[in-house]
């Protein structure tokens, strides 16, 4: 993990993630988390921001080869950025189909990958935005405003 | 209800957090499907589960769950149990089945995530026993 602070009390967190790492799946995520809790935004808006990031961080895990992580935490808004190395999505309307889902059978073993990860980050966000190149990796912006 | 009430109907083992059992848990929630957890769960839930491995507890810490039990005998790793005692996470294992689990604990009162105030119709007196 990487910190820097930027003017406007803009706090930044950055992450490396690494596929199928399933020990420290979840830590990006988890670090957000506990950073929002400090910093006193209402629990409401920790929960929603902290799924959304979840689900973001384990979508990298389990369909990607890496992919980086970065969190821009300012007083009026969470911008969740996550890009990654990978097969990309080559259908994004499909993608968001509740129940879609191209995980392998070992992954859904493990109560993932049942097809509602993007689904719920919409669900999750005030602004969401997917940019995919098939074969080179997914671009995923998610905006969570603390209003 | 308080978590110390659920260990009792269970007849659960404390696998972590035994000084949090005077916990209030408001209601409950059955799923072995981690997507279903995160689309479907509300803070301070109770969540009963047949998976063990690591990502339950960090799914329970991501949606502040109460505690979590393990049905069917179930025994997480150690490493998914100091997880949980870290985040203070009560961790509960019982030997009855998802569905005894639910049950048992539905008809003592413990409502399921709509918040149905009245599980098995005891104001209207349709349940007897």
């Amino acid at each position: 993990m990487s910190e820097q602070a930027k003017p406007e009390q803009i706090l930044i967190l950055e992450f490396t993630l690494k596929s199928l790492d399933f020990m420290r799946a979840g830590e990006a995520s988890s670090e957000f988390k506990q950073r929002l809790k400090k910093l006193g935004f209402k629990p409401e808006l920790v929960r929603r921001a902290a799924i959304a990031a979840y689900e973001a961080e384990m979508n990298v895990i389990i369909h990607a080869r890496k992919g980086v992580m970065r969190f821009e935490i300012a007083p009026a808004r969470l911008l969740i950025v996550v890009e990654d190395e990978g097969p990309g999505i080559s259908d994004i309307e499909q993608a968001m189909q509740e129940g879609f889902t191209t995980a392998s059978a070992a992954i859904r073993e493990l109560g993932f990958g049942a097809g509602m990860g993007l689904p719920n980050i919409k669900r999750c966000a005030d602004a969401m935005d997917i940019q995919s190149i098939p074969g080179q990796g997914t671009r995923l912006q998610i905006i969570i405003n603390n209003e | 209800m308080k978590l110390a009430h659920i260990q009792q109907i269970l007849q659960a083992e404390v696998l972590t957090g035994a000084g949090s059992l005077d916990r209030e848990v408001g209601m409950a929630f059955s799923a072995d499907l981690i997507s279903d957890i995160l689309v479907m769960c509300k803070e301070h839930t109770l969540l009963l589960t047949g998976m063990t491995h690591i990502q339950i507890v960090k799914t329970a810490e991501i949606c502040d769950l109460a505690a979590v039990v393990f049905v069917r005998g179930k025994r997480p790793g150690p490493e998914a149990i100091a997880l949980a005692a870290q985040n203070d996470i009560p961790l509960l294992l019982s030997s009855l089945t998802m569905y005894e689990s639910a049950g048992l604990l539905y008809c003592a009162g413990l409502p399921g995530i709509s918040r149905n105030p009245d599980p098995c119709g005891r104001a209207k007196g349709e349940r007897t026993g």
